[in-house]
């Protein structure tokens, strides 16, 4: 099983989020991450979507989604010719005495610090899956209160563009 | 425009001549800028029935069939017949009733959610929030429901958004960025299939529902017969293939002909046209060569290599695919491998007995008979059961012969309606009905429909007083004793049903009553009804 990345171009309309969800829990797909919004043009949204899977299996999601009237396009972004990022928030126990340790590792990742109280401290992160996790394992010994993530969102590189032909 | 009156101008537009229907309040205002328009309406008796009349319309005429119903219970008892016709790839546009646009999301009276309970068994469905968007979603319904892989589309449709006006123009093109189906497919990949086709040394088309829903009958003989590739179809695929051709190899399918199997289990190469490998067809799939290859041209490429693997996918629709492949193929020939082919044939045509030991009917011998008696252009609908696996097996396919079921979801009660459908697309077509004592029930309703529009639909009931089916499964799985909650216990007299409803009905109890009453019920110009006590014992392979 490999992990995927899919972006897809979709019509803006209310339901297709539905659309999509549905057709990944009638197929027994598996959606690590969905992320969506709208583009530079308000009539289309893009998504941004991680599943696990093969390579039979990623054949079968991109048709699907390809018989989808709605979407208009789906490609998948590789590792090598594409950019994807995910954003996470972590609140962390911080204690006196861990405090400074906390914020050094977080200067190393360039991870923000958004929030301060007495007992924590809430860490902003901007990174790919692999530094995410190598960041959340040195956090863990400290306590994590809280975890939330955003959920990979990326882009190809180069001039190519995701549009309508 | 008044918006009610602009959706019926659409339906004109796209020339419908006839809608099915059941009204409510939440399509009071469509129902009178129907009754002002010269499409004809037929109102059926029950919203199950609704679409299988449509998809019976459509299989027949290769247009549209369009239905309308009710918001909530209205639409939600449309969603069998649409999971029925999404599953055979039928194009049909279902116009439901919605509550007004205020109320929608307030749990209202008669609110249901048809567009998300719909989501799963439609090709697309819409939910108009705004009246000026009616014609452009008509049109590209329509256009949706009846290109690229066909199937159903809904439109719900609230009432203030029928009852607001808009300037009518109904749009020439159609805009649909999303949706470009191959159609053509790929001219390097259908040279590669015919260096394969003259590789291989037995190679087998096997052929289903897309050769109907592409019109590509007289394609696939032509090219079988440039090639003398013998042919085998799906269940959904037959009627697309001559059975009275030497080529003609047989049905496969956990219900086909055994000797199918035996076929597909020899050859080197299966090129699937128009199939979507169900399991149910693969099911006779069983000791494939090792080696096979398979061609694959489907118009939908998310069946390629869905359920079976590929070796040359191809892309498009299977009458140009098939003409392209007749343009650049030369004749072929494999005649030992023809031969072959003939003697598994023979090895598996047994001197048919039809004795029971009830002294009741014998269907598989009825359904010969029926064959044997009906006209060249004859369309046999089964319902689902037994019934519809003896139709399959023993009604023969020739000349302009036609046969529907529901292959796909097997939903009972599919075939009144949609041989209702299909008489009344075509009233010079021969139409009957083959069904159990369960499917019947389920829909007897529709007898009303028959007789009013005088349908000619000769309905054989195949009267076991059994879940034939069902019961067959349970003896075959616990044992000869043990089936279980399939008896239909009540003696129910079909005969007079019939007759309550004006329609002439017949009890036979041997094959020469049937015979008999068959020859009969063919003169006359009017629905009838036989209803035939069959051995329940008589099995379906
Ligand atoms: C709507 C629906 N409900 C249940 C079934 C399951 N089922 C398949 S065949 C069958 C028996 C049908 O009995 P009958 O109509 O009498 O036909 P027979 O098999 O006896 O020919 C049943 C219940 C079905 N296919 N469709």
């Amino acid at each position: 099983m490999k992990r995927y990345v899919l972006s897809l171009l979709v019509e803006n309309n209310s339901g297709v989020l539905s659309r999509i969800a549905g057709l990944f829990a009638r197929r027994c797909f598996n959606i690590d991450s969905l992320t969506v919004g709208t583009t530079e043009d308000e009539t289309l949204s893009r998504m941004t979507i991680v599943v696990i899977g093969d390579e039979q299996i990623l054949e079968q999601i991109k048709k699907q989604l390809n018989k989808l009237v709605e979407v208009i396009k789906v490609i998948e972004l590789s590792p090598y010719d594409s950019i994807s990022r995910e954003l996470v928030f972590i609140k962390v126990k911080a204690s006196n005495e861990t405090r400074s340790n906390i914020i050094e590792i977080s200067n190393i990742f360039r991870a923000n610090i958004v929030d301060v109280a007495h007992e924590s401290l809430i860490l902003e992160l901007t990174g790919d899956a692999g530094k995410i996790e190598a960041f959340t394992n040195l956090m863990e010994p400290f306590g994590i209160l809280e975890f939330i993530r955003s959920g990979a969102t990326g882009l190809q590189r180069g001039e190519r563009v995701l549009k309508e032909n | 425009m008044k918006a009610s009156k602009a959706i019926i101008r659409c339906l004109e537009n796209e020339n419908t001549d006839v809608v099915f229907g059941y009204p409510g309040a939440a399509v009071i205002s469509i129902y009178e800028s129907l009754r002002e328009s010269d499409i004809k309406h037929i109102l059926v008796r029950n919203e199950q029935s609704l679409v299988h009349y449509a998809s019976g319309y459509a299989r027949e005429t290769n247009k549209v069939g369009v239905c309308i119903s009710t918001s909530g219970p209205g639409a939600t008892n449309t969603i069998t017949g649409i999971a029925t016709a999404y599953m055979d790839s039928i194009p049909v546009v279902i116009i439901t009733g919605q509550v007004d646009t205020d109320l929608i999301g307030t749990d209202a009276f008669q609110e249901a959610d048809i567009k998300g309970a719909t989501e799963p068994f439609t090709k697309h469905n819409y939910l108009v929030k705004d009246a000026q968007d009616l014609p452009r979603v008509i049109k590209e319904a329509f256009y949706i429901a009846n290109t690229g892989r066909k199937g159903p589309v809904l439109i719900d449709i609230p009432k203030n958004i029928q009852e607001d006006s808009i300037k009518f123009e109904y749009p020439k093109e159609i805009k649909i960025p999303g949706y470009n189906p191959t159609l053509s497919g790929h001219i390097g990949q259908i040279k590669r299939a015919i260096s394969r086709i003259k590789a291989s040394e037995r190679p087998v088309i096997y052929a289903g529902g897309g050769i109907l829903s592409s019109h590509a009958e007289k394609e696939i003989l032509e090219f079988a017969e440039k090639t003398n590739i013998p042919v085998i179809n799906s269940l959904m695929g037959v009627g697309g293939f001559p059975q009275d051709s030497e080529l003609y190899a047989g049905i496969v399918g956990s219900h086909g002909y055994s000797y199918s199997s035996e076929i597909i289990g020899r050859t080197d190469l299966l090129i699937t046209i128009g199939a979507r490998m169900s399991n149910r067809a693969t099911a006779g799939f069983s000791k494939l060569n090792p080696n096979i290859e398979f061609i694959h041209v489907d118009i939908d490429p998310a069946e390629i290599g869905k359920n079976v693997g590929y070796t040359l996918p191809i892309v498009g629709d299977a009458k140009k695919v098939l003409k392209d492949l007749i343009d650049k193929s030369s004749s072929m020939n494999y005649s030992s491998w023809n031969e072959e082919v003939k003697s598994i044939k023979k090895r598996h045509e047994s001197n048919a007995d039809y004795e029971t030991q009830s002294g009741l009917i014998n269907a598989k011998e009825l359904i010969r008979h029926i064959s044997d008696k009906l006209d060249d252009n004859a369309c046999l609908v089964a319902d689902v059961g037994q019934n519809q696996i003896w139709s399959a097996l023993n009604y023969k396919i020739i000349k302009s012969r036609k046969f529907m079921t529901s292959g796909g979801l097997g939903t009972m009660a599919y075939s009144i309606p949609a041989a209702t459908g299909v008489k009344i697309a075509n009233p010079d077509r021969q139409v009957v009905c083959v069904i159990g004592d369960g499917g019947i029930q389920m829909c007897l309703g529709e007898l009303a429909v028959l007789r009013e529009q005088n349908a000619n639909v000769k309905i054989v009931l195949l009267n076991n007083r059994k879940l034939g089916l069902v019961r067959e499964i349970q003896q075959d799985l616990y044992g000869k004793d043990k089936s279980y909650g399939v008896d239909l216990n009540l003696q129910v007299d079909f005969r007079k049903i019939a007759q309550a409803y004006s329609i002439p009905g017949y009890e036979v109890s041997d094959m020469k009553e049937f015979k008999e009453a068959f020859d009969e019920v063919l003169e006359r110009d009017e629905p009838c009804l036989i209803q035939c006590n069959i051995d329940p014992d008589v099995r379906t392979l």
